[in-house]
């Protein structure tokens, strides 16, 4: 364990490239739909994006897009940790201070989007 | 490997634009997780009433703000028509050195229309909701 933490991909590499494709596949109608969907509400004060957050498909698709980017974001920064952060303790703690952060908000999206879509927030 | 002379002018106009457009990609994918954090403080503010939204919307709405949403979606146009660039990669289609450099200007091009294209439609969004 300690002769490959840090040391790039053990077995792992496979499937860090292929979840990066996937979540890069849904991510193009994901983003596409967010943007035009943001665009198209008539404004963006509470009443109008709670309702808007209110309706199934739109809970259902941020939660998507959420979890999606969190994902993908995750995947995409620990390529970068390991290309540019120097030395196998610096890196680790990188590395693992990218996954809290996204675990985190990943739980906090899904979590803010279904307080709204399920009527608990006010 | 052991430190070897590269002769430089077999590189100098290849990698010029396409490490550009492959660096570029990386750069505007960490834009982007920025991006993701600011969604995700949205999304929070929305959940917790409308109190807690107006006070992120005080922030959301500063004027300097305008021009990190203009960089949001400068970085989202090009990491969305870049990566489709690398998904057609990954089928082992367009590597050959004057088709990579052809779609590194087809990636220019169509980001940059579709950055003005999503512009022009903040920019009538922004105009209908003061």
């Amino acid at each position: 364990m300690r002769r490959v933490l840090g040391a790039g991909s053990a077995r792992g590499g496979v499937h860090h490239w292929w979840v990066q494709r996937l979540t890069a596949v849904a991510l193009v109608p994901l983003s596409v739909w967010f943007a035009v969907s943001l665009l198209a509400l008539p404004s963006l004060d509470h009443a109008t994006v709670a309702a808007w957050m209110r309706q199934s498909s739109t809970a259902l698709l941020l939660i998507l897009l959420v979890l999606v980017a969190a994902w993908h974001s995750r995947l995409g920064l620990e390529v970068v940790v390991e290309d540019y952060v120097q030395g196998p303790g610096a890196r680790t703690v990188t590395l693992v201070v990218v996954n809290f952060v996204h675990v985190l908000l990943a739980a906090a999206g899904v979590l803010a989007v279904l307080r709204v879509a399920l009527g608990g927030g006010a | 490997m052991p430190v070897r002379p590269l002769s430089p002018h077999l590189s100098v106009y290849k990698l010029k634009y396409t490490m550009l457009t492959s660096g570029l990609n990386r750069i505007t994918g960490m834009g982007l997780s920025v991006g993701l954090v600011l969604l995700v403080y949205w999304l929070v503010a929305v959940a917790g009433g409308a109190q807690s939204h107006a006070r992120a919307a005080r922030v959301l709405s500063h004027p300097l703000m305008k021009l990190v949403y203009a960089g949001f979606i400068v970085a989202a146009c090009y990491h969305l028509v870049a990566g489709i660039r690398h998904l057609v990669w990954d089928t082992g289609r367009g590597l050959e050195r004057t088709q990579s450099e052809r779609s590194a200007w087809v990636v220019a091009v169509v980001s940059i229309v579709l950055m003005l294209l999503v512009g022009y439609g903040a920019w009538l969004a922004m105009t209908r909701t003061p």
